[in-house]
């Protein structure tokens, strides 16, 4: 059986509130079946409106949402069959784990025989087996999580929505639920849409994300391809670190440009400037950017270091760089000796592939 | 180590226990005496009173105290036959002292309540007695009035003997012990008083009832609302609270009279004829329409503050499994209101059960409770110890209800705010 690459489709959905403000604006997003899709964006973006759509329990204000082809806008959500995670767990507090498991079953008039065995299953899969007769009151914030997790998939729902469920949690532990959700989405093949505001778990957890920024997917890829090749500044400002400076496309031909900065010129890769005159901002992963490199790079400056930070498996250097006072370089911490101390001047040299010219901000 | 000795001590080699202790006890002095005033307040306004109902309604000391020779003398009469001389020397020398300090006359009427007719027996030896001679006081007394040679009427003397009775309890549920000591019922056209029980607990449940149907949707829309119309609601809920309770019951008293803007505008709709006005007022009616009115706000508020607390994504979490909303309603909402709704309950409850003013406003005859009955005792006949008897008897009804209730649901359920 081939996947249904629109499988969840979103069709020129808008959504306002007041009839003022567009929450969403003209939203188009195919989610494929058995994918794990993150909408990541800041608050306020419309993301979570996004999700609350699928799920039911807000109307599109235009626009239609189809769910395996079937337009769902007037199903109430608990036709829907779709499972969801809540930030809060919304885990019924009188019940116990065992009868929260069984609520969705138990709705669905299944036998009290089918009913034990499927929460049985659903507990061990997220490791719970001796929890059924606890209340969730007596578990911990991660149990809890879990809980909710194998409630929104114990009734077998072909989708699953999760709305920032690890928000709560405590860094160490976010990061083993992450691991955690992403084995039993794999395992099971359930289509997942998941929201969040943390990039670090978009991009650990997603086969997409969904980049949300004032009511528009900004960007719409793999995680990857969002890291290494964001399509605009937004993106590259919101997902992991980035050196920006912002000139004007003096030279454009095959492949790079020349941007003139107030101090200097850099050689760039034009990705949304087309003609000469354009503004830019022109954005470099710290990664990207190397102390006296060895092979030759068309970039090569030399920068004034102005602080230095130890993080344990690395360290971070800010330097002053082509008028640039908050250029930031990661240098791995190895044996390798750089001559990174306070005040010294270094060279710097990067690909001119790697320094995106984006949109200006 | 430690652990050898059995005891901890500190660095200073104190036991740790006694260390301990010291430490928390200017903490402990200092509380005590941050809730001494209250507990002050309480023992005074509240304690003492309830004491002084208590011995007021089984004490019985009076008939005892003006005949105390008498009762000295009929320890050893066994009730059977006529009392030996003693006991009518006795009783003449009593007696002879309450006249002359003109103080019979209450022990004709106490006497008199035990048995009937000994009042006017009491009043004519009172004439008689100024004359007796000394020696052989039994044939004296018997000779002023054939009474006397009864047995009964001094076994209704030795009956007031004890200075504590049970007696005004037996009268606030239509029983008495009569002349043999046995308890039994009062004759039937006399029963009122478990007629007003048993309707002081109907209406009490009634209004419960009322208030618990109409306050559940109130408060469900107050906890939902968007702050800006929750606040008005709020307003709206609070105000009659803000309201003094003699206009309100006096602004019920003029909607529901007969010839009252209710009953106006069923006429003008045609709902009843204009000669057939419905009575409103002056019965039970009346009473549950006004006491579910003022009672409301009690109910409204414990289950607003539950339903507050419950989180909205509760019944999007039980829609999203797969569950109507109505099934989501019973199975998830509805269960976790339920200690505000017995905070509400048992509230209501408890203050309509002893609800006195607006019974005694708008009840009339068909639409007065055990309150106004105790009030009538309190004001009017100044039987106060029957009305303290009365008292306790409710008093003690509210603490079973919070006993049983406490048993079914638990006291440490209920959230009051």
């Amino acid at each position: 059986m081939s996947k249904k690459a629109d499988f969840v489709k979103f069709d020129k959905v808008d959504k306002s509130y007041d009839g003022k403000v567009l929450v969403v604006k003209d939203l188009n997003l195919d989610i494929e079946e058995g994918e794990f899709v993150t909408m990541l964006g800041p608050s306020g973006s419309g993301k979570t409106t996004c999700l609350m759509m699928l799920a039911g329990f807000e109307t599109p204000t235009n626009g239609e949402i189809f769910l395996d082809n079937n337009p769902i806008s007037n199903i109430p959500p608990h036709k829907r069959g779709i499972g969801m995670v809540f930030q809060n767990y919304a885990l019924f507090p009188h019940m116990t784990v065992f009868e929260n498991l069984a609520f969705p079953l138990k709705v669905r008039k299944m036998s009290q025989e089918d009913i034990e065995k499927k929460v049985d299953k659903a507990l061990s899969m997220v490791s719970l087996g001796g929890f059924a007769n606890r209340m969730p009151g007596q578990l911990s914030g991660g149990q809890q999580q879990r809980v909710a997790v194998a409630r929104a998939l114990v009734f077998d729902p072909s989708v699953v929505l999760m709305d920032e469920p690890l928000g709560a949690l405590d860094k160490n532990l976010r990061e083993s639920m992450q691991y955690e959700i992403k084995h039993i989405h794999e395992s099971i093949g359930v289509t997942v849409v998941y929201v969040t505001h943390d990039q670090g778990e978009a991009l650990t957890m997603s086969n997409r994300i969904a980049v949300f920024n004032d009511g528009k997917v900004q960007q719409l890829s793999s995680p990857d391809k969002l890291y290494e090749e964001p399509v605009n500044s937004f993106v590259a400002e919101f997902i992991g670190e980035n050196n920006t400076f912002g000139g004007e496309v003096s030279e454009i031909s095959n492949g790079t440009c020349k941007v003139k900065l107030e101090k200097g010129e850099i050689i760039a890769n034009p990705i949304s400037v087309k003609s000469v005159g354009e503004k830019t901002t022109v954005s470099i992963r710290p990664e990207r950017a190397l102390i006296n490199p060895k092979d030759k790079m068309d970039n090569n400056q030399k920068g004034k270091i102005e602080e230095v930070i130890y993080h344990g498996d690395h360290t971070r250097v800010r330097l002053n760089l082509l008028g640039n006072s908050e250029f930031i370089l990661k240098v791995p911490n190895s044996s390798q000796n750089l001559d990174i101390k306070l005040g010294n001047e270094i060279n710097i040299g990067w690909n001119s592939h790697d320094a995106r010219a984006l949109d200006p901000k | 180590m430690s652990s050898e000795t059995g005891k901890i001590l500190t660095t200073d080699g104190i036991p740790l226990e006694e260390s301990l202790k010291q430490a928390e006890k200017k903490n402990k002095i200092k509380a005590f005496l941050l809730v001494a005033p209250l507990l002050l307040f309480l023992i005074i306004t509240y304690m003492i009173p309830i004491g002084d109902m208590f011995s007021r309604s089984i004490d019985d000391k009076m008939v005892t105290n003006m005949l105390p020779k008498t009762y000295k003398a009929m320890e050893n009469w066994d009730g059977k036959e006529l009392p030996p001389e003693e006991v009518f020397e006795a009783f003449y020398l009593d007696y002879k002292i309450l006249v002359k300090n003109k103080t019979a006359g209450k022990l004709q009427t106490q006497l008199n309540y035990e048995k009937n007719g000994f009042k006017s027996v009491l009043k004519k030896l009172a004439r008689k007695q100024k004359k007796f001679e000394e020696g052989n006081y039994k044939e004296q007394i018997m000779k002023v009035h054939k009474r006397w040679r009864n047995v009964e009427y001094w076994r209704a003397i030795k009956r007031r003997a004890p200075s504590y009775t049970y007696s005004k309890y037996l009268k606030g549920i239509d029983m008495y012990s009569n002349e043999d000591g046995k308890i039994v019922q009062v004759s039937e056209d006399r029963r009122i008083h478990r007629i007003l029980w048993i309707r002081t607990v109907e209406v009490a449940f009634f209004v419960t009832l009322f208030c618990f149907l109409m306050a559940y949707p109130i408060a469900h829309l107050l906890a939902t609302l968007p702050m800006k119309y929750s606040n008005l609601l709020m307003i709206c809920v609070l105000l009659p609270f803000w309201t003094s309770l003699l206009v309100r019951t006096a602004s019920w008293m003029i909607l529901l009279q007969q010839q009252g803007i209710v009953n106006d505008f069923f006429v003008w709709t045609g709902l009843v004829a204009d000669d057939n006005r419905p009575e409103m007022m002056y019965n039970k009616t009346g009473t549950y329409v006004a006491m579910t009115q003022i009672l409301l706000p009690f109910m409204v508020l414990p289950l607003y503050s539950v339903m507050k607390t419950i989180s909205p994504s509760l019944m999007r979490a039980g829609k999203s499994l797969g569950a109507t909303p109505a099934v989501a309603f019973f199975k998830v909402y509805f269960p976790l209101t339920i200690p505000g709704i017995g905070a509400g309950c048992l509230l209501v409850f408890i203050l309509a059960i002893g609800y006195y003013i607006t019974p005694a406003l708008v009840g009339g005859a068909s639409g007065t409770l055990i309150s106004n009955q105790i009030a009538y005792h309190m004001k009017s006949t100044l039987d106060w110890s029957f009305a303290s008897a009365m008292g306790l008897m409710l008093l003690t009804g509210v603490l079973a209800i919070y006993w049983i209730y406490n048993k079914l649901v638990g006291v440490d359920n209920i959230k009051l705010g």
